[in-house]
């Protein structure tokens, strides 16, 4: 089985339940940092104990690797307002909660650190835009960073929680399925035929795929995540050997990093022992901040990632070929070419229509066409 | 500044011969120096050697997770 990224997988859960909590000061997280917490204590984040303290950040932004060298792209962080946190200092502890999550977590507050929005967001995101989704964000948190170590405490079931596996249950259901290499896709939409083209030809070279969509906050017009989980269950049923795939959720909040996404997702599914893991045209994209390959070139400056990065280019449907191709097996000229269009699908299921057979599976379209409110609202 | 460089990065000897050969090779690559050059061969070395790694299961654990990925029907 692969390592997990730094060597050892994470467990930040508590070991003692009975921990007298009546004396530290408590403090309202947002959902998406409970996520975070959550991700550091199963491991999804490893070798990440909690949230970065200052050398690590500017060694992210600078070297895109925490201090001790290790590859790590994307900073987790804490902010908090300043007059939220007056009354703490370097060396306390203090309690995390959340509502949403019922998370409760320490953290061990070893640092209070101030930093620079406009440096993070160019190093980040290679933009100071602020109409970037992720610059934006980040212009929108607080003036302040606490690092240190996180213990979860407690966090309450969820929906989607049975296709919810940890690192820990991924690691040991590969094993159990005997699977040596397994390559991981990450998506955000039910799948079209191009989904499948790409994902099968990957798992034509390994012995399992793990399906790993993005769950979490949506923009209005997206697939609900019921749509895009249920849309891979038929998939997976009427097109898929049982025994070779595995669909099981993320729960994490995409940054529209492009590149430096590309580099944290698969760190994430190297935690979840996977092997390879799919690249495609303008990963984590967003508008046009990023060249469409971008994404693919970063990988080679990371020879100690230690997951495979398999890229996939442009790919599409040729009247002359009869199949989905790619550029570099197809000889035809573009005019043969029809390209998978998610807006046009899109449209098409909006109108209540079922998309062409040789852009959607019937059964997906069926699928998603049998919710009420396949879009989020 | 220069004292919190200094402290991140280190200097080795390598043999001159050796050094001319590299400079030689890395010219026209996207190697800026022969420190990233270094850097890069020594760092993909290193990420082959496994490190030592908890034994992330107990036997209670390993009956938990087979019990929850049965109940889940992920295993059979």
């Amino acid at each position: 089985m692969i390592q997990p990224h730094g060597g050892k997988l994470i467990n930040k859960k508590i070991k003692n339940k009975k921990i007298d909590l009546k004396n530290l000061q408590k403090f309202e997280i947002n959902t998406n940092t409970a996520e975070d917490i959550l991700n550091i204590a199963n491991g999804v984040f490893s070798p990440l104990q909690g949230f970065l303290c200052k050398n690590d950040l500017e060694n992210v932004l600078k070297e895109k690797r925490l201090e001790n060298d290790i590859p790590w792209t994307i900073p987790i962080l804490l902010d908090f307002d300043k007059n939220q946190i007056k009354n703490i200092k370097e060396g306390d502890t203090i309690l995390l909660t959340n509502n949403e999550t019922g998370v409760k977590s320490l953290l061990e507050l070893e640092e209070i650190y101030s930093y620079d929005k406009k440096k993070l967001a160019q190093s980040i995101f290679g933009t100071d835009d602020p109409k970037h989704p992720g610059v934006a964000n980040i212009y929108n948190m607080k003036e302040k960073l606490l690092a240190g170590e996180i213990t979860l405490i407690d966090s309450k079931p969820r929906e989607f929680d049975k296709y919810n596996l940890t690192p820990k249950e991924t690691r040991f259901l590969f094993k159990e399925k005997g699977w040596k290499e397994i390559v991981a896709f990450q998506t955000r939409n039910p799948p079209h035929i191009g989904h499948e083209y790409v994902q099968k030809t990957a798992l034509t070279f390994v012995d399992g795929i793990f399906i790993n969509p993005i769950i979490g906050k949506k923009k209005t017009g997206d697939f609900t995540d019921e749509v895009i989980l249920a849309s891979y269950e038929t998939l997976i049923k009427h097109y898929y050997l049982k025994q070779r795939a595995v669909l099981s959720i993320l729960r994490t909040s995409m940054k529209y990093a492009g590149p430096r996404e590309a580099i944290h997702h698969a760190i994430m599914r190297k935690n979840f022992g996977c092997t390879h893991f799919i690249v495609g045209r303008d990963h984590a994209g967003v508008g046009n901040y990023y060249g469409p390959y971008d994404a693919h070139e970063i990988f080679s400056e990371f020879p100690d990632l230690g997951i495979v990065p398999v890229f996939f280019r442009s790919f599409y449907r040729c009247i002359k070929c009869g199949g989905v191709v790619n550029e570099k097996i197809c000889p035809h000229d573009q005019q043969y070419h029809i390209n998978f269009s998610g807006k046009k699908i899109r449209e098409l299921l909006v109108n209540g229509q079922i998309p062409p057979e040789d852009m959607m599976r019937k059964e997906v379209s069926e699928t998603i066409l049998r919710f009420k409110k396949p879009f989020v609202e | 500044m220069l004292k919190e460089e200094e402290k991140k990065y280190t200097t080795i000897s390598i043999p001159t011969p050796l050094a001319e050969k590299i400079k030689k090779r890395i010219k026209g690559t996207g190697f800026t120096s022969l420190s990233s050059y270094v850097t890069y061969v020594l760092r993909e070395i290193i990420s082959g050697e496994k490190e030592d790694s908890e034994e992330a299961f107990t036997k209670e654990d390993e009956k938990k997770v087979r019990e929850r990925l049965r109940a889940l029907g992920y295993l059979e």
